[in-house]
C-alpha cells in the first residue's frame, strides 16, 4: 500500500518539516504520494514533485484550503486516506492542528511525534518531557502520524521528478473562518531548520537587552533566535520563539542557551542540539548538566565579547 | 452558556520521571500528581468567561482513576461549579477520551469545551482536536485570547511563526495554550466550599463507549544521556573549543 504524506507550505515553498515527514515516511516504505492542500499553490506542488523519493503530488486547490482550516482539510485527507497505509504529516503547528482531527475522523489512533520507525506499525516517540522515550505499536488499519523533525534527516529537496495530479476538492464548511494573520517575516533562518540557535532566557532582563545582546551574536553567526517560556512569558519577545516541551522543539549544531537556567521542559526542545553551549552566572544551573561547553558569568560581559572574538 | 472543560490526572511538572527497571512504563508509585498544567489555564478561562457573564455554568471532566476526585476538588475549588469523574482502570488513550467526551457533550449540550492543548505526560496533543472531529465541530487550538459573542468566539491561535485569529461558531471547541491567563490558586474557603459542590461518577460502560486501547506500549526505556559538561574558563577557551574541538565554527 502507498504512503500519503500531507505537504505544509506557504503556496509557493515547503516548509521545513515536511522533507523529514517525508524522509520518515520513506523509511515506513510503499511508494509515497504527497498532498498539497491550499489556495494556488501550484509552485508547492511543484517543488514536492522535486523531492527525492516523492512518486506522485496531490494538488487540492481550493479557497477552501487557503488558511489550512482543518474543518476543511480534515474532510479531504480523511476521502483520501482509504487508499492509504499511513498518513504523516510534520509535528508543527499546522500538523498537531489537523491530523488528530483526520484521525478521529478515521476512527484511528494518531501516533504523535515519532522520533524512529521501527516496523510498518511500530514507532519510537517521546513521552514525559523527552525524559522517556515509548516504542509503541498501532493495531488500526491505518496509521495516522505526525513525525517529530529532530528524528528524521530532511530527504533532498532535488532529485525527484513525480507526477503531480489536480483532485477533486470539497467545499468549506462554513463553521470557521481565519480573521486575521500576524507573521513575523525574519531574515535569519527558521527556529525550527536552523543549523545554529542563540537563545535567550529570563537572565536577559528585558527585551530591550535581549535584543540589544544577542542580536548581535546571532548575526554573527547567522543564528536563529530562540528563548525559554519565561522570557516568552515577560514579552522579551513573541511566543513562536519558545523553544521547549511544549514550544518548538530544535536539534541545531550548536545552541547557545544565555541566562537559561535549564528547566526539565526547555531540555526537552534543545537536548538533542549536537553541540550545547550554556552561559550562566549560576554554577548550580541545570543546563550545565547538558552543555558541551559551560562559562560560569555574567552574560553582559561574556555575550559581547564572545561576539567580538568570533 | 454551559462549558464543560475535561482536566487530568498527571504527574507534576516540577517531577523528574524515572523508567521502571523493567520497560514497561514510569515509575508513578509515591510521585506527585497535580492538574495538567494547560487544564488549570482552561478551568481558569471558563471561569472569567463565567465572571464576565458569558458562561453560566462550568462542568469538570476527569477520567481514570477514583484519584481524579481530587483532580476535580481542585478544579471546582478554583470556580467550576460541578464535577464528573468518568471512572476508569484502562490507559484511556486520546481517541478514547475524545469518545468519552463526545457522550458527555450529546448529554450535557455545552456551548464551548475547553481543553488544554496538551497533556504532560504523554504529550499527545490530540484530544481536543478528535473531539472536535467526532462532534463535527470547529476548533481554535493553541489559544492565547479567547473573545465569545453572538454566536461565535474570537479566538487568537499561536501558530509557527507568530499568531492566527480565528472566528468560529459554536458549538465549538478551544484548546488552550501558555499564554492565555494566569490560573487562580485555590483559597481555603473555596477548598472547603469545594468540597460540598456535586461530583457525579459514571464509567466508560454507562456511556456506552469502547475504551480499548489502539496503542499498545512494547517498552519505554531512559532515553540516551549526554555525557557530563565540560567548563571552560573564559571566552577564549570557549571559541577555542568551538573552533578546533567541536568544529561548530
Ligand atoms: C506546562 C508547562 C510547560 C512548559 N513549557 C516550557 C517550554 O516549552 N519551554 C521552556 O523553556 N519552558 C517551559 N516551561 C517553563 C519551565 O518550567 C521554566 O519555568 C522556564 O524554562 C524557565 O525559564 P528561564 O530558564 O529563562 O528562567 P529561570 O529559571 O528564571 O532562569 C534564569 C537563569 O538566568 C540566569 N541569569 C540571570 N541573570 C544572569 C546574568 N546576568 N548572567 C548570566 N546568567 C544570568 C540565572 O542564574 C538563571 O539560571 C513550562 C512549564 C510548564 C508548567
Ligand atoms: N484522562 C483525561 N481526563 C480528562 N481530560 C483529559 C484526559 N486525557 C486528556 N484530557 C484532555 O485533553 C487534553 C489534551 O490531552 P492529550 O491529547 O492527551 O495531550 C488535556 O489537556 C485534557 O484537557
Amino acid at each position: 500500500m502507498a504512503v500519503l504524506v500531507i505537504a505544509e507550505h506557504d503556496q509557493t515553498n515547503l516548509k521545513p518539516g515536511t522533507t523529514n515527514a517525508i524522509a520518515a515516511a520513506t523509511k515506513i516504505g510503499g511508494e509515497l504520494h504527497v498532498l498539497v492542500m491550499g489556495e494556488a499553490c501550484k509552485a508547492a506542488a511543484d517543488a514536492a514533485a522535486q523531492v527525492a523519493g516523492v512518486a506522485k503530488v496531490l494538488l487540492a486547490d481550493a479557497s477552501a484550503y487557503a488558511h489550512s482550516l482543518p474543518e476543511n482539510c480534515a474532510p479531504l485527507v480523511k476521502d483520501l486516506a482509504a487508499n492509504y497505509s499511513h498518513v504523516l504529516v510534520a509535528a508543527s503547528a499546522f500538523g498537531k492542528n489537523l491530523m488528530p482531527r483526520v484521525a478521529a475522523l478515521l476512527d484511528v489512533a494518531q501516533i504523535s511525534d515519532i522520533i524512529a520507525v521501527e516496523s510498518a506499525d511500530t514507532f519510537v516517540r517521546p513521552i514525559y518531557a523527552g525524559n522517556a522515550f515509548a516504542t509503541v505499536k498501532s493495531s488500526d488499519a491505518i496509521k495516522a502520524i505526525t513525525v517529530r523533525s529532530t528524528g528524521f534527516d530532511a530527504a533532498a529537496s532535488t532529485g525527484g521528478s513525480a507526477s503531480v495530479e489536480s483532485i477533486a476538492t470539497t467545499a468549506d464548511s462554513g463553521l470557521s473562518r481565519q480573521i486575521s494573520q500576524e507573521v513575523v517575516k525574519s531574515s535569519r533562518p527558521e527556529l525550527a531548520a536552523a543549523k545554529r540557535i542563540v537563545s535567550g532566557g529570563r537572565g536577559m532582563g528585558d527585551g530591550d537587552k535581549y535584543r540589544a545582546v544577542l542580536e548581535p551574536l546571532a548575526d554573527k553567526l547567522g543564528a536563529a533566535m530562540g528563548a525559554s517560556r519565561a522570557a516568552v512569558d515577560a514579552g522579551f519577545v513573541p511566543n513562536d520563539y519558545q523553544v521547549g516541551q511544549t514550544g518548538k522543539i530544535v536539534a541545531p549544531e550548536l545552541y547557545i542557551a544565555v541566562g537559561i537556567s535549564g528547566a526539565i521542559q526547555h531540555l526537552a526542545g534543545m537536548k538533542d542540539s549536537k553541540v550545547i553551549v550554556a552561559i550562566n552566572k549560576d554554577p548550580e544551573a541545570a543546563i550545565f548538566q547538558v552543555a558541551d561547553y559551560g562559562l560560569v558569568g555574567d552574560l553582559f560581559q561574556i555575550v559581547p565579547e564572545l561576539t567580538a572574538a568570533l | 452558556m454551559k462549558i464543560l472543560v475535561p482536566v487530568k490526572r498527571v504527574v507534576d511538572y516540577n517531577v523528574k520521571v524515572r523508567v521502571k527497571a523493567d520497560q514497561t512504563g514510569v515509575e508513578l508509585a509515591n510521585v506527585k500528581m497535580s492538574m495538567n498544567p494547560f487544564d488549570e489555564i482552561s478551568i481558569e478561562e471558563a471561569v472569567k468567561l463565567k465572571e464576565a457573564g458569558v458562561a453560566t455554568e462550568i462542568v469538570a471532566v476527569s477520567m481514570g482513576v477514583t484519584q481524579c476526585q481530587e483532580t476535580l476538588r481542585t478544579a471546582l475549588a478554583m470556580g467550576a461549579d460541578r464535577a464528573i469523574l468518568v471512572e476508569s482502570a484502562v490507559d484511556l488513550q486520546p481517541l478514547a477520551v475524545a469518545k468519552l467526551m463526545k457522550a458527555l457533550v450529546d448529554k450535557e449540550a455545552p456551548q464551548l469545551v475547553i481543553l488544554g492543548k496538551q497533556a504532560i505526560d504523554d504529550d499527545s496533543n490530540q484530544t481536543g482536536q478528535m473531539l472536535a472531529a467526532l462532534l463535527g465541530w470547529p476548533q481554535a487550538t493553541f489559544a492565547s485570547k479567547v473573545v465569545v459573542a453572538d454566536g461565535e468566539a474570537h479566538v487568537t491561535r499561536e501558530i509557527d511563526g507568530g499568531l492566527e485569529t480565528l472566528a468560529i461558531k459554536l458549538p465549538a471547541i478551544i484548546t488552550t495554550d501558555l499564554r492565555l491567563n494566569t490560573p487562580r490558586y485555590a483559597t481555603l474557603p473555596n477548598i472547603m466550599k469545594a468540597k460540598k459542590k456535586p461530583l457525579d461518577i459514571t464509567t466508560p460502560e454507562a456511556l456506552g463507549v469502547d475504551v480499548t486501547p489502539r496503542l499498545t506500549t512494547l517498552k519505554v526505556v531512559e532515553p540516551p544521556k549526554r555525557k557530563g559538561g565540560v567548563m571552560v574558563a573564559d571566552v577564549a577557551a570557549l571559541v577555542d573549543k568551538l573552533r578546533n574541538e567541536a568544529k561548530v565554527l
